[in-house]
């Protein structure tokens, strides 16, 4: 049991923490910023599959690491696009054009993967994000080495929450796509397009999830295997619910999770945990996801518009 | 820009919607074959001949066809009372599980009785792995997408834990797979060459069933009632609750079922590639079906076709293999618009 505990005191279990919860950060912000204005993004999955092929791809061929997370986020970008076409212009089914665009866009990952690597056996490798010391607050004991010690990517994982926080609560454009996810109709009455602003926020929030791919295949791994996500958008969208759909809870929402994957990655190697086969290990993040949603389920205030579809001139 | 209902809903425009969407889809999909350097019309007659151009060939899409009819009839339930059940793949292999279970010597009966009782407990496992999610969506409002999701996950890892631990053959050379369901429990082939076995009469007789309950009873009036519109539903003395558990129910039976055709029918034994996302491609199947029972089964031999049709393809063309998932999604994608344009109309200035 004191074994158990002593996990919690390593630098390695914080730093493992923060590093597992990057992705999950930039997929639950770039969900709740579509959730927020009022359209749920089943493609989540997907467009984190292809933000992790097209990032690493990128700097596979030769580009820099910058231009393969730009990269990712403008292919993310178009998906979102697509994706709003569907929903925000057409009106169909939130449901339906998520599903298709996650089978889309991860079978079309691995189609141009194989493409463009056709007789790869192994997976060939980059050389991924380095972690970064930011001096002074790296040499604090504990939490100075876990938390500034990190990849670049995590730090802007980290920026973002404030960042998207700022612009949903601060600016007039945050007020918009908000509204945009309560009640549309108001919106328009103030002269605002609800389909411009509902598309804008698809877009970004697809950007920031193909980010969260990217994360997976150039800062936590050097390369892209088949089924790397693995369940990790979903993940997402349980987080979204778990947080209240805000952007501060987002983030604790990520970091309880990741903690929890952290020690149980750990606590499998400790003495005697073997009785417990480690699917029973690797199931814990899905179960945990259905628990939390279970919990906030009561409390869960769902925008009012959410799966709506908005047309001009058309009363609710 | 603005979209208007059509004032006459045409039945030519409607019936047609899947075959544009089919179309739609390989004329997208012919850029990915440009890109791969092979020639398009001539790779899609490899894939035609692939798929329906031998016997042999025919023999194999149609075996493949049967899970997807099950699956595509399990989403086709659940999505026309709007009850998003993703879960299919989990409810797949729930029903390989009970078929294992039960089928591999803890039960000993004539094969007339064995098979339709596997096919049963298949269903009930399949419909029992979905209580949770239900219950959660009517009683909680939890989005039931995220849940039956979530449930796939879980579950695959859970058969690897049973494949890998306590239900491992002994006699199977290291490799995780469980015991072989007895004989009295195969599904017998239905020719002397070829893997078609009888699980084609049970989805068939499924689709069939299906539609009559649809059409037919008080039931099904109550499952479109509940997805068309669901306070009105209620206003009229529908228990929408009541009906959404039980078409909850009817759609992991279906999707079971499919694990258990696979088990006994085709592969014999669990292993963990039973399904190759037949509970996804299901979704495809159901869509591109409009949710029509009976119109699941040319759905689903057209996609287990592209499968069948594409691996022959690739090898012969050298494109990705891949290629037949994108047609899939990309089908799913295609539909939702042909149907929305049979229904409505752009207008392009007020």
């Amino acid at each position: 049991m004191l074994e158990l505990f002593e996990i919690l005191l390593t630098t390695g279990f914080w730093a493992a923490t923060i590093r597992i919860a990057s992705p999950l950060i930039f997929g639950t912000l770039g969900e709740l910023i579509c959730e927020r204005a009022g359209v749920l993004n089943l493609g989540i999955e997907g467009i984190m599959t292809i933000g992790a092929m097209a990032g690493w791809m990128w700097v596979y061929q030769g580009g820099d690491l910058w231009g393969g997370v730009m990269f990712a986020a403008s292919v993310g970008a178009i998906f979102g696009l697509l994706h709003s076409i569907f929903t925000v212009y057409l009106g169909l089914s939130q449901h339906v054009t998520g599903i298709g665009i996650t089978l889309f866009g991860s079978s079309l990952s691995y189609f141009v993967y194989r493409m463009l690597l056709p007789s790869a056996s192994t997976p060939p490798k980059i050389t991924a994000f380095q972690t970064y010391k930011i001096p002074y607050l790296s040499d604090i004991p504990i939490a100075g080495e876990a938390l500034f010690s990190q990849t670049p990517m995590t730090y802007l994982a980290f920026l973002t929450v404030p960042v998207v926080w700022y612009i949903l609560q601060r600016t007039p454009v945050g007020l918009a796509v908000r509204m945009a996810g309560e009640n549309p109709v108001a919106v328009e009455a103030q002269g605002i397009d609800v389909l411009a602003i509902r598309t804008g926020a698809v877009v970004v929030g697809s950007a920031l999830m193909a980010i969260g791919g990217a994360f997976i295949t150039m800062s936590a791994f050097d390369a892209f295997f088949f089924g790397m996500i693995n369940g990790r958008g979903w993940i997402c969208v349980a987080l979204v619910i778990f947080a209240s759909w805000r952007p501060g809870k987002a983030l604790m929402g990520a970091m309880l999770f990741a903690g929890l994957e952290a020690f149980q990655v750990r606590a499998q190697q400790i003495s005697g945990a073997a009785i417990i086969p480690y699917q029973f290990y690797l199931m814990l993040p899905y179960v945990l996801s259905i628990i939390a949603m279970i919990i906030m389920a009561r409390k869960a205030k769902y925008p009012q518009a959410l799966l709506v579809p908005f047309r001009r001139g058309e009363r609710v | 820009m603005q979209i208007e209902p059509r004032e006459h809903m045409s039945a030519w425009r409607v019936g047609f919607a899947p075959v544009f969407a089919v179309f739609a889809t390989l004329a997208i999909c012919a850029v990915l074959i440009v890109w791969a350097g092979a020639p398009v019309i001539e790779s899609y007659q490899l894939l035609f001949k692939g798929a329906v151009g031998s016997r042999f060939a025919l023999n194999e899409t149609i075996t493949r066809s049967i899970p997807l009819i099950f699956t595509g009839l399990a989403v086709a339930v659940a999505f026309k009372a709007k009850f998003y059940n993703i879960g299919a793949e989990g409810q797949l292999y729930c029903g390989a599980l009970a078929a294992t279970y039960f089928g591999s010597g803890l039960v000993t009966l004539p094969p007339v009785l064995m098979i339709p009782f596997l096919m049963l407990v298949g269903a009930i496992a399949g419909g029992v792995i979905l209580i949770l999610p239900v219950l959660l969506k009517t009683h909680m409002k939890v989005d039931e997408v995220v849940t039956t999701l979530l449930l796939n996950f879980i579950i695959l890892l859970f058969v690897s834990y049973l494949l890998e631990g306590p239900w491992k053959d002994p006699m199977s050379m290291g490799w995780p797979q469980a015991k072989s369901v007895i004989d009295e429990g195969i599904l017998p082939p239905l020719f002397a060459k070829g893997r078609l076995h009888m699980g084609l009469y049970f989805a068939l007789g499924a689709a069939f069933l299906v539609w009559a309950l649809m059409r037919f009873t008080i039931w099904g009036y109550e499952i479109k009632a509940a997805g068309l519109n669901a306070i009105a539903a209620a206003f009229s003395g529908i228990n929408v609750n009541k009906t959404i558990i039980r078409t909850a129910m009817i759609s992991g039976g279906l999707a079971g079922m499919a694990g258990v055709s696979e088990v006994a029918g085709l592969k014999g034994y669990l292993t963990l590639d039973l399904s190759p996302g037949f509970g996804y491609t299901g979704i495809a199947v159901a869509m591109l079906a409009r949710l029509h029972p009976l119109a699941v089964v040319p759905a689903a031999l057209f996609l287990s076709g592209i499968y069948v049709g594409s691996g022959s393809m690739s090898r012969a063309v050298n494109i990705p293999a891949y290629i037949s998932d994108v047609i899939v999604g990309m089908s799913v994608l295609a539909i939702l618009v042909a149907v929305m344009f049979s229904q409505y109309r752009i207008k392009w200035r007020s």
